[in-house]
């Protein structure tokens, strides 16, 4: 729209054309610009991310790769560590299913209310994690809308696994559905009408045509649902209780750590989960690279 | 837009895919439905109901009694400032990711996602790390009189560390897909570069700025785990709204049941998540597709 609004507006009639002896001085500026541009950029995003990336790799190997084996090998930290993948893993898992359910309906479907639909979707992205964790407190807590229910049952479910669960699932659920979206959007439905007037099943049609053609987008999606999964902090603390040796995940073990003024530990912990971003980071590369490439 | 005649074709097609797929529709529309309202809409509703439920003047009530309303407005003024930083830094960075050469230049690229990848708690550890008292840096800025950790300073780089790449990857598309001859029309009409940017370039990626800046104000007016390692969490100093939120369940779920905790986090959250509500469904009017949120 603004494209257009500057296209109209009239040219300028005293620009002076530049003359051909200005303009190796001119180009020689516009270098000198660029490069400026490029140093503040640079130096931007040393200061605030490269920078604190050094800062926790020095912490944490200060003293040495014996304190950092010693650290990893206590049943709390791994503990932590086996209970952050967990909830990781249901996370991905049920994203992942509903999330392409939901981007087949919100890419293909049309129905009243689709628009907030649409906005329910990306609601979990600006709500804070600790207003998340306090919904399933007065959803499942003491005197919570389901607590009846599953007392009577005997299913603990706050200050237990059910509750942190189910907090990270709503934390993470935009990721794979966003990313989705507009590669179905772009996919169109030739492909999958191929298929079906060939006689392939629904199923046949899903697995072997739409699957494969969003397999990218997908990726993407759910490496940063992982990613995203596997830091969430707020809203676990809430509902967690942080039980230590039993509710207590990777990132609420580095919270303890440093209220206690075990802060080395703490690094070596949080350099662990650093780690491991960091290989997700790749993978979020790679999978954005290959899904552009696709699109286009 | 370049592919009409791909939106024609798939209106066409979806008119007929609808009539052979009128059966198997509402299974998946359903359960695409029932996922959405009770992970999303069942807790929003559970959180309105506490918050606003007991009137407007118990909300008021519950918010001055404990110093919420100066964690309320340093919460503000933070991702104010924020989500201007990263508006400007963010557009920059893109502008430099997309339109100069550079060697690094893919490696930068990846860097800008690091926050995405790298658990906010960890971003707090990192920062912690880099800019506390005892580290080189931290040490030398505070003999210079300037504090970062446990103070409002340390909180804004959190936030800053966490939206950055908010507005970096809601400009960078737009960036890529700008039309180049408008912008070397203006330059052969004697524009210089900064001309040029500001009334071609600037006009056209106004919107993807401020729907990129909207998402990091949203995200940084709810950020716990990238703010509560480097906050000191001082009440009525350092002390952000969602910290506080944390604090006031937490006190409640261990014992002290002299305040009444739950109702006055109810309170600020309904407020916080009011906030982040109208924020999300004005990020929507400013996003092209619809798909705004972390539309890359």
């Amino acid at each position: 729209m603004s494209t257009t609004q500057a296209r109209e507006r009239p040219p300028q009639p005293h620009a002076s054309p530049a003359t051909p002896r200005k303009f190796p001085r001119r180009v020689h500026r516009e270098r000198l610009v660029a490069r400026l541009l490029v140093a503040v950029a640079l130096a931007y995003v040393l200061v605030l991310l490269l920078g604190p990336l050094a800062g926790i790799v020095y912490y944490a190997l200060k003293s040495g790769l014996g304190v950092v084996g010693q650290t990893i090998s206590q049943p709390d930290v791994q503990h932590a560590l086996y209970l952050s993948f967990l909830i990781m893993l249901i996370t991905v898992i049920v994203n992942t299913v509903f999330g392409v359910m939901v981007a087949l309906v919100l890419a293909r479907d049309r129905f009243p209310g689709k628009h907030l639909a649409s906005a329910l979707v990306d609601l979990p992205l600006a709500v804070s994690p600790v207003i998340v964790g306090l919904m399933a407190v007065l959803l499942f807590g003491r005197g919570g809308w389901f607590e009846p229910f599953f007392a009577a049952r005997g299913i603990q479910v706050i200050f237990a696994l059910p509750s942190m669960v189910l907090v990270t699932i709503f934390i993470s659920i935009p990721f794979v559905i966003r990313e989705v979206v507009p590669v179905l959007q772009e996919l169109g439905l030739e492909e999958e009408q191929a298929a079906w007037t060939l006689g392939a099943s629904k199923a046949q049609t899903f697995f072997r045509v739409t699957l494969p053609n969003i397999r990218w987008g997908l990726l993407y999606g759910i490496a940063l649902s992982a990613a995203r999964a596997i830091g969430e902090v707020g809203a676990v603390l809430i509902v967690s209780g942080a039980i230590e040796g039993k509710t207590e995940t990777a990132t609420l073990l580095i919270l303890r750590f440093f209220d206690q003024f075990q802060e080395q530990q703490g690094y070596i912990v949080a350099l662990t989960l650093a780690a491991f971003s960091i290989v997700m980071l790749i993978g979020i590369e790679t999978f954005k690279r290959k899904r552009t490439r696709e699109a286009h | 837009m370049a592919d009409t005649a791909i939106q024609t074709r798939r209106r066409g097609g979806r008119a007929r895919l609808r009539l052979g797929a009128a059966v198997g529709r509402w299974p998946l529309r359903g359960a695409a439905l029932l996922y959405l309202g009770l992970f999303i809409l069942l807790p929003v509703a559970a959180i309105l109901q506490r918050g606003f439920g007991t009137g407007l003047g118990n909300l008021s009530s519950a918010l001055s009694s404990i110093g919420a309303w100066s964690a309320i407005k340093l919460t503000l003024i933070l991702a104010v400032l924020t989500a201007i930083i990263n508006g400007c830094f963010g557009t920059l960075l893109a502008y430099v990711l997309v339109r100069i050469r550079f060697p690094g230049r893919s490696l930068l690229s990846t860097v800008v996602d690091l926050p995405f990848a790298v658990p906010t708690l960890v971003a707090g550890v990192m920062l912690a790390a880099l800019y506390g008292p005892g580290s080189v840096v931290g040490g030398w800025l505070e003999r210079h009189g300037i504090h970062i950790v446990d103070a409002p300073p340390g909180i804004l780089l959190a936030l800053l560390f966490v939206t950055l790449p908010l507005v970096v990857r809601s400009v960078q598309p737009v960036l890529l897909e700008l039309d180049l001859t408008e912008e070397e029309a203006a330059r052969v009409l004697g524009a210089g570069q900064w001309t040029t940017f500001r009334k071609v370039v600037f006009p056209a990626l106004r919107p993807a700025i401020t729907a990129g800046s909207l998402q990091a104000l949203a995200r940084a007016l709810g950020e716990f785990g990238a703010v509560v390692l480097v906050a000191g969490n001082i009440p009525y100093k350092t002390l952000t709204a969602p910290v506080l939120i944390s604090q006031l369940i937490n006190q409640t779920s261990y014992g002290s049941t002299a305040t009444s905790g739950p109702d006055e986090a109810a309170a600020v959250s309904a407020l916080l998540f009011g906030l982040a509500f109208v924020i999300v469904l004005v990020t929507e009017k400013f996003s092209s597709r619809g798909a705004g949120w972390l539309k890359t």
